[in-house]
């Protein structure tokens, strides 16, 4: 990544990246510590393997803060908010593959090790941790999908979407976390199928988009949506694919998106079983919060794939636009093929991830989620919910195509004419909604969230001061977390190290003091 | 094999494509007589697509396949969810498919595609209607989930003809959640279906459209496709407001003989909430845009209530 096209841009975001890393690194490194100093091998290097550390007894205020410094490390490898700073400097600038790659694996690997910690590792737990982990999955999924429909550049949007979905994912592990701390393992395991299910879906729609981002960028030379438009008619292959991308990751049946947002609702709803009635008060708004994040997504793609394949061109110059070679068209289509898989049989797979949840939690859901065959998903019980994804695709399918044939028994005709527009003649390809004009009533709306600069410049004309010759737009808009959590950070580290390089001045003589002091105290405290 | 149940799911799907433009059609003709006009009688949305039906079909000259392809969706979806809905009975094949939030998503992926249709042309109608839509629809919908919810916590089940069931059976009670819940779907139920005062399903002023605007460039039987499954959804929303609120008269499972003591039931119903709509519709303006957060809010927060005092009155 840093040396890709030698850019000084690539440059600060992998050194942003390295930083977030290995301070996740050091986090998770020193939990795994905190774990093995209690394990029963502690003396030797052996206090570090799984099953010793599984065994360890730790006391409770230990083992939170095992739980805290891993949950910490892993959620900076993950992107949660609000260290999720990295990652939309980060794909933008890495190859497209690359950034397939990254958010369908890598951000994966700290989910695997959030649940690995916690369910296997310190396996007993109390309530409040799985609320801390609902609570960041929710403010996430809905921070991310906001800070996501004000992008404008196609893979700094895709980054903001993993945010949001990485959240759904620690929504669903939350959920479990905190039946499990109830002891109800029935909805724990579906908690954390849920949770589970959306990790595999998200690593192929977003492996698909970011993909998709790539033929485009490599079609096109663009990543700024604002200068594109139209390309549904030069790269249809692309457009169609990308389009189940969309489909899949709004959460839209027939496709896998829906399947895990559904299991996620299901175990919403049976949070009145919780004996807790405070935590269940509050349970119910986040799945509120969860619809807003399906929804805002939705309205996001919408904006995504219509300013990106749909319309005109909307650059100023208009560049060569060819369909990509097919070993790039394949590569989508694996994926969208595993989307729309994951969408119509989810009981198949959801008794291959089973064996996961029997592990962790000592309770499967398959032999309730798919008591009814294949084509059903019924968790928990068939009167309390069901969904054939199969089912509701072949009657879409079905209805489709009746409707079609009904309606082409007369040879009916197509004109093609010029756009009607309401009569409107002048129009051009500038007058179309583009990706800011398109989230702009969502950005006035939720606007206090981000920190917004708006400027408009006219330049007048003389002597008309109503028609002015031009008129500039600018518009920035900035991560609060920025301002609140990382500048504070930087900057009293800044501070930090110049008071500490006072220390360095460059005498050899004070060098040797160092050394002398050190050693002493070495020697008085550690004989 | 029992067929009965197949014999209802096609009734069913049939009353919902005859009656849905009736529905359209009283209520228009009920808005005529309360504002002293002369009104085009209760067939005129009949006409008015066998009309679009046989006009031939104007096409932009850069529509894509999506643009061709959507019509026939949102009318599948819009067909498939009122086989999933129980209008007339509980005997439905289809009912188990999908369960409330699988309609609500049904609704949505119709919408999805409306909105990627009427940015396909690149006008600035087109987009103007699909960005507003679907910001309509991200504050809309958790609203309707949350009513929806507080419905089926109610009742222990998100599938419909479950909850219609646990009604029947009487463990149901009357509670105030539900009451709130109504509430908000009714505020909802409004700004889905792009009814006054969210938006005006009549109008064609330029600025003011939602729903127009992203078909503005429709026509011919791509325009009947959509008109009429804009009528299905008002259709099929005061259904759903009914079978999850107010279900008596839908026939019970296995009775075959209920089906027409239901179709009269729901007649009667539909026309009582047709002057309902027309009575809001009359009495109140269209609200400017960015006034309709607070709208979408205050139905929200119904909602929330709802779900809150099921937690702490039940």
């Amino acid at each position: 990544m840093i040396f890709e096209n030698e850019r000084q841009e690539n440059r600060r975001a992998a050194f942003l990246y390295l930083v977030v890393a290995h301070v996740g690194a050091i986090a998770i490194l020193l939990s795994f510590g905190v774990l093995a100093g209690f394990a029963t091998k502690s003396e030797s290097f052996l206090g570090y393997t799984f099953d010793a550390m599984r065994t360890a007894q730790l006391p409770i205020e230990w083992a939170t803060a095992a739980f805290f410094l891993s949950f910490f490390g892993f959620a900076a490898k993950a992107g949660v908010i609000p260290l999720h700073v990295w990652l939309p400097e980060a794909h933008p600038v890495a190859p497209s593959n690359v950034s397939a790659l990254m958010s369908g694996v890598m951000l994966k690997t700290a989910i695997y090790g959030i649940v690995r910690v916690t369910f296997d590792l310190i396996h007993v737990f109390p309530v409040w941790w799985g609320a801390i982990v609902l609570s960041f999955g929710l403010i996430s999924a809905v921070m991310g999908v906001l800070y996501a429909l004000m992008q404008h550049d196609l893979k700094r949007l895709l980054a903001y979407h993993s945010v949001e979905n990485i959240g759904i994912i620690l929504i669903g592990i939350g959920l479990a976390m905190i039946f499990k701390a109830f002891n109800l393992p029935l909805l724990a395991a579906l908690g954390l199928i849920a949770g589970l299910y959306h990790t595999m879906n998200h690593a192929m729609f977003k492996g698909l988009l970011f993909m998709g981002a790539g033929a485009v960028l490599h079609a096109t030379g663009e990543r700024n949506m604002e200068e594109m438009g139209g390309l549904i008619h030069r790269m249809p292959w692309t457009a169609a694919l990308f389009l189940i991308g969309c489909v899949s990751i709004s959460a839209l049946p027939p496709f896998n998106g829906f399947v895990s947002e559904w299991l996620t609702f299901q175990a919403f709803l049976l949070s009145p079983a919780l004996p807790s009635p405070l935590i269940r008060l509050l349970i119910p708004l986040g799945a509120a919060l969860l619809a807003l994040t399906g929804a805002l997504a939705a309205a996001c793609f919408v904006k995504a794939f219509g300013v990106t394949f749909l319309g005109h061109w909307r650059g100023h110059h208009n560049p060569k636009v060819h369909e990509v070679d097919w070993s790039m068209r394949i590569g989508m289509l694996l994926a969208a093929l595993t989307c729309f898989g994951l969408g119509i049989l989810p009981s198949v797979f959801i008794d291959w991830m089973d064996i996961i949840a029997e592990q962790l939690i000592g309770t499967t859901i398959a032999s309730s989620a798919g008591r009814y065959g294949w084509m059903w998903l019924t968790p928990v019980s068939y009167e309390r919910a069901s969904y054939s994804g199969f089912i509701v695709f072949v009657g879409i399918i079905l209805v489709l195509g009746i409707a079609y044939a009904l309606l082409h028994v007369r040879p009916g005709t197509i004109r093609r004419v010029p756009i009607w527009d309401c009569g409107f003649e002048k129009i051009n390809q500038r007058m179309q909604y583009n990706a800011t004009s398109f989230a702009m009533p969502i950005r006035r709306i939720f606007g206090y969230l981000f920190s917004i600069r708006e400027r408009v410049e006219l330049a007048p004309q003389a002597g008309h001061k109503a028609f002015p010759k031009k008129i500039q737009y600018h518009l920035s808009i900035r991560d609060r977390v920025w301002g609140w959590l990382y500048k504070p950070v930087v900057e009293a580290s800044f501070w930090m190290s110049r008071k500490v390089g006072k220390l360095q001045q460059g005498r050899i003589q004070a060098y040797l003091i160092y050394s002398f002091i050190t050693i002493i105290i070495l020697l008085v405290f550690l004989r | 094999m029992n067929l009965n149940p197949y014999i209802i799911e096609l009734l069913q799907v049939l009353t919902l494509l005859g009656l849905a433009p009736a529905f359209v059609g009283w209520v228009r003709m009920v808005k005529c007589w309360a504002q002293g006009r002369t009104s085009a009688g209760l067939f005129q949305p009949y006409r008015d697509l066998a009309k679009l039906f046989s006009k031939e079909v104007l096409l932009a000259e850069n529509a894509s396949w999506i643009f061709r392809f959507t019509p026939y969706l949102v009318f599948s979806t819009a067909v498939l969810a009122g086989g999933i809905i129980p209008i007339l009975s509980l005997d439905l094949p289809l009912a188990s498919t999908a369960d409330v939030i699988v309609i609500v998503a049904l609704f949505a992926i119709a919408r999805f595609f409306t909105a990627l249709a009427g940015m396909d042309i690149g006008t600035a109608f087109g987009g103007m209607g699909s960005s507003r839509e679907m910001m309509i629809a991200s504050l809309a919908e958790p609203a309707m989930l949350m009513a929806i919810f507080t419905v089926s916590l109610a009742n222990r089940s998100t599938s419909l003809s479950e909850i219609i069931q646990v009604i029947y059976s009487g463990q149901s009670v009357l509670r105030p959640s539900l009451a709130f819940a109504f509430l908000a779907f009714i505020l909802i139920a409004l700004a889905e279906t792009g009814r006054v005062p969210v938006d005006n399903p009549a109008t064609h002023l330029e600025l003011t459209m939602i729903h127009e605007a992203m078909i503005l460039e429709y026509s011919g039987r791509h325009l009947a496709l959509i008109e009429w499954a804009g009528m299905m959804k008002l259709f099929l929303f005061v259904i759903l407001g009914i079978a999850a609120f107010a279900p008596w008269g839908i026939a019970a499972k296995g009775s075959l003989l209920g089906i027409p003591e239901a179709l009269v039931y729901m007649v009667l119903k539909l026309g009582a909430v047709g002057i309902g709509i027309v009575l809001i519709e009359t009495g109140l303006a269209k609200m400017r845009l960015f006034r309709l957060t607070e709208f979408l809010g205050a139905a929200f927060l119904l909602a929330t209530l709802g779900m809150l005092s099921f937690f702490i009155l039940d």
